[in-house]
Parts: structure tokens; sequence; C-alpha cells
């Protein structure tokens, strides 16, 4: 063992050569940020840019959501911006290298940071989202943008909430040789938009779906979702691109993103009807059949804070 | 050619570190979460009483606060006789101590929620009758912010007309039994621009008797409409009433539902 005086002795000579190691490595901080986008066709006119089943994290710079764009006869349809200025620049840069088409439009699926702070890299080009998608743009927008940069940090700067700046709502829109049906729905936030393109078959999902990445709950109504998931699954599609995780040809995301839903909410509802505290739920196993899913631990502790006192409300008693 | 290397560097800043003395390095004592703020804390809280970091008493809560002003927390307290009274602090929060409680006849343990502002241990100090402290915690990190912002309730109208509402339930078990309770009350901690201090202080639960089974003095970091878990060996006693009041005066006072 080593003397008090001694050890402290040998941990400020560490820190310093940490210190030292730090100072002494400009090459970390000069290497260009790259999200290393790469689109991937997955039908006539269809790319994807699929980001990591991660958690926001100062590696991956945020690059943990599913983008796409549909290239039309009119120019460019643009799915979620992504997660900051820099993505969304990037992924600019990316569509110019497939088609000489101007981006014409953007949507937004929801709120949700990861999939519109980089509206503002498309401030020539009309925005659109739904009326409470838009408004929970505008009400949570700034701390996203502080929260998502103190998890990545450098990616993230430059980068302000710029919330979409045109209402749609149900329909169908055509835009040059392509018919989107858009969908208004709900579950996963407020405001879900999904989008079926009818010339190719392709559902874009937006976070109502997650496949293999544990979905994630902070403005979830579950039965809302059912009730979506139920919907989607009413829609026939050749190629679904979930919000997080591969696209899919059939409904197996779906059932994925189902049957960890009712996982969590039946979970949640026993534990409140036997007593359960918030610390105790935390502690529950994970069944392994979602714990093979990435992030499923970590997601389940944060939908415990999210829903947990919702279904526990619901088991107590007014005094008489 | 002389090239300054990394080692070179790090000697270099280790020198000037131990001429300066050093004091970006606190000292933690034998503190296992290493806090910078233990020592001191453990002189204003314990005193000059015997300290031991024991086992037997047991911190649980997330590792990362989701929500940081509802952070879920249980202290559960086994194989030590003799407890008299447990303090609940955190270490870096801008109001240190969150609650003290004392378990007359219920289990020393205690589930609740508490706010916090940043990063913190979260430590559960139990007194037995010797007057030895028994140091149990767990480090939560948190994105912050709990203490300073104001309390949600504030954003609706008729808070007034619930404040002081309770809610609760009996589980009844055999060998155990649960008593959970919820408190309408903003717990304002005065740290938000503009909204005073405004919390309940002082809460007991007393038997049909007027016996106290368990009483708590709480302070500005719990939460918002607290929840409360109190655990009792084998049935909870007939009659319960939570009895309290905030430092505004206002009392609270209500059946136990069973």
């Amino acid at each position: 063992m080593i003397a008090a005086p001694l050890r402290n002795l040998v941990g400020r000579a560490f820190a310093a050569l940490i210190l030292g190691i730090v100072l002494h490595a400009p090459h970390l901080a000069a290497e260009p940020l790259d999200y290393r986008l790469e689109p991937r066709k997955i039908a006539d006119d269809t790319w994807v840019l699929i980001g990591k089943t991660e958690d926001f994290n100062r590696i991956n710079g945020g690059n943990i959501v599913n983008t796409a764009f549909v290239v039309t006869t009119d120019g460019v349809v643009v799915i979620d911006s992504g997660p900051s200025r820099l993505y969304a620049e990037q992924m600019r840069r990316a569509i110019a290298r497939i088609t000489p088409q101007p981006v014409i439009r953007v949507f937004n699926t929801h709120h949700h940071p990861d999939h519109f702070l980089g509206n503002q890299v498309f401030a020539d080009v009309p925005t659109a989202a739904l009326a409470s998608t838009i408004a929970g743009q505008r009400q949570e927008g700034a701390a996203f943008t502080d929260n998502v940069y103190r998890l990545s940090g450098d990616w993230i700067k430059g980068t302000e909430s710029t919330p979409a700046r045109e209402t749609v709502g149900q329909g169908v829109t055509v835009i040059g040789n392509h018919e989107f049906q858009l969908m208004a729905l709900s579950g996963h936030t407020d405001g879900d938009l999904v989008i079926l393109d009818h010339s190719t078959g392709v559902l874009f999902a937006g976070d109502l779906v997650f496949y293999n990445r544990a979905p994630t709950t902070p403005h979830a109504t579950v039965a809302q979702w059912f009730a979506a998931l139920d919907r989607l699954d009413a829609i026939s599609y050749r190629t679904m691109v979930p919000g997080h995780g591969d696209p899919v040809s059939d409904g197996r995301a779906v059932r994925q993103t189902r049957s960890y839903l009712r996982w969590v909410e039946g979970t949640l509802r026993q534990a409140a009807e036997r007593g359960d505290e918030m610390a105790e739920v935390l502690g529950l196993a994970v069944p392994a059949e979602f714990a093979a899913i990435p992030l499923s631990r970590e997601e389940f502790a944060r939908s415990v804070a999210h829903l947990y006192r919702r279904y526990e409300a619901a088991t107590l008693n007014r005094p008489h | 050619m002389f090239r300054l290397r990394g080692a070179h560097v790090a000697l270099a800043v280790a020198a000037v570190c131990l001429i300066s003395g050093g004091h970006a390095f606190a000292a933690t004592g034998d503190d296992p979460l290493q806090s910078p703020q233990w020592t001191d804390l453990k002189d204003r809280y314990l005193g000059t009483a015997k300290v031991v970091f024991d086992p037997r008493v047991v911190v649980s809560g997330p590792k990362v606060a989701e929500d940081s002003m509802n952070v879920p927390v249980g202290i559960r307290i086994t194989g030590l006789t003799d407890v008299r009274r447990v303090l609940v602090i955190a270490d870096l929060n801008p109001i240190v101590k969150v609650l003290e409680f004392s378990a007359k006849g219920a289990m020393p343990s205690l589930h609740f929620r508490m706010k916090l502002q940043q990063g913190s241990p979260v430590r559960a100090m139990a007194q037995t009758a010797d007057g030895v402290w028994h140091v149990g915690g767990i480090w939560i990190d948190a994105s912050g912010g709990g203490c300073t912002a104001p309390s949600v309730g504030r954003s609706s109208a008729n808070w007034t007309e619930t404040l002081g509402q309770v809610q609760s339930r009996i589980w009844q078990g055999e060998a155990q039994s649960r008593v959970k309770l919820s408190i309408m009350h903003p717990m304002d901690t005065g740290l938000a621009p503009g909204i005073p201090a405004f919390y309940i202080e002082r809460l007991s639960l007393q038997d049909a008797t007027g016996k106290e089974w368990m009483t708590l003095d709480t302070f500005e970091p719990v939460s918002e409409n607290p929840v409360f878990s109190f655990d009792f060996t084998g049935p909870p006693p007939a009659g319960l009433t939570l009895v309290g009041r905030d430092n505004n005066g206002n009392r609270i006072n209500a059946k136990v539902a069973q």
C-alpha cells in the first residue's frame, strides 16, 4: 500500500501526464468532423441515410437517426433534417453528389431533435410538419439543442433550433412524378407524420417504428402508439423505413416495436399495482427477448422516468 | 534536435502542480464516491462523531437522472439495529440537505423523489444509538437544472385548490407492508427567479392513538407533489394519519386510505 502523501503525489503526476497527453495531441482537435453520410438506395429515386442504433454521443455526433430523400422530376423531397447544422450541410452535399436537382421541400416527421435540428440549413426551402410538431419544436427546440450539445459537443456547434414553417395535415401531395400520402398519427409524440410514397411503395414511418434499437418514450402516449401501429399494419407497402434501424420489407419492425412497448406497459402497470417504487422498478430484469435489442436497458430506465407516475397515480386513493 | 515530447510536458506540468500545492486536487478522504465536498460536508453535518462507510446502508436510484426534477431514490437499511435518524444529502446540490427521517416503528427505509441540479453523490447517513454514523451512497449523473426550474404546477391556475391534498394506498403483506403517499405541493426551492422557497418541512405518520411511527423533516430538494413510501414489518398500524406542515404554515392532515 502506498502512504497517503506519496499516493497524492502519484495521483498528481498521473493527472499531469493525462493533461500532457491532451495538450500534446492537436491532431485530435484538428480532424474535421465528418458524419460520413452514405446514401443507400432502397427504391427508385429513393435514398436513406441510416444512422447508428446508438444514443447521442461525442463520437457519433448525433448521427443516430434515419433521414431520407426522394428525387422527383420537380426536385428533391427531404424527410427529416438530422440532428445538427453540420449534419444537414453534409446531407445536402451528399444529395448533390447524387442529383443536380434542387431540394424543394423538407418534411419533419416529429419534433424530436435528431429529426429536425438540421432545418436551419434549409432556409431556402419550404419546411413542413404537422401543427402539433411545429408547436413542440417552438416550445422545446432550444432546450433540445442545449441538451444535444451537451451530449455530442462540437458536432452541434452553430446549430439553432429552426421550427418548420409550413403546416401540413392529412392528405395526398403530388410532387413531380411522386404521389405522397401524408398521415397524421400520434403516440411516439403528439404529432407523428407518416409518409407513404405511392409511386414506389416506400413507407416512411418516423419514430412510430424502431427496429433493433429500443424505442424512446419521452413524449409517448402508449395507447395512441398502439393504435398508430395498428394503422401501419393495415397499409400495404414494399419497404418501410423506421425512424431508427434498418429498413424492412415486412411487418417485423412494427411487431418488434409493439411487443417491446407492450412489455414496458405491462411491466410498469404490474409494478405500480403491487406498490413498487420507481427505484425498485429500475432494477427489474429485462427479458432476454428485449435485452437483445440495443439500448433496451437504458431506454427502459428512461421510460420508467417518463411513464411510471401515470400508472402509479392510478393506484392511489383519495382519503375518506 | 530537441523535441518537446508529451512526457516532458507532463513532467513540467507536474512540477508546476507540486510547487503551487496542487489545489485542484481536493482531499476526498476515504470517501468511496470520491466527492470533493465530502470532508467539508462530514464536518458540517456529522461533526466529530465517528463515521463509517457501511454496506448495510443501501441507496438505490438511476445511474443517470432522466428527469432531474424527479429523481427516484430508495434507502434501505438492513442488519443495523437501533437506527435513530437518517440524513439524506446530495453533495453537489445547491441545497445539500434533502430530508431527514426517524423510523420510530416503521422500518428504517424510505423511498422518495428529489431534484438534482447536476450529477452528485446522494447519501444516506444513519446514526445508531451509540452515536456512530453509518454512511451509504451512490453517484447519480444528471444533466441538471432540477433545482432552479420553476415547479410544473405553477403553470396551472388552480394549484392552490389542491395544495396539501393527499392520495395514498396501503399494500398489506404478511411479512411486510407498504404505505405509499403522494402530497400535492409545489416544493419551490427559492432558486427559480421570482419564486420564494415554499416547501413541506415536517411530516409525521401517526396511528389512531397519536403514536408516531415515522417522522420526516423535508427540505427544498424533495420533488414537487412528493411521493413517499414507508415500509412496515408485518401489517401496518391501524388508523394511520399523515400530519404535517409547510414553511408557510399550511397544515397537512389526511387519513391514509386502506
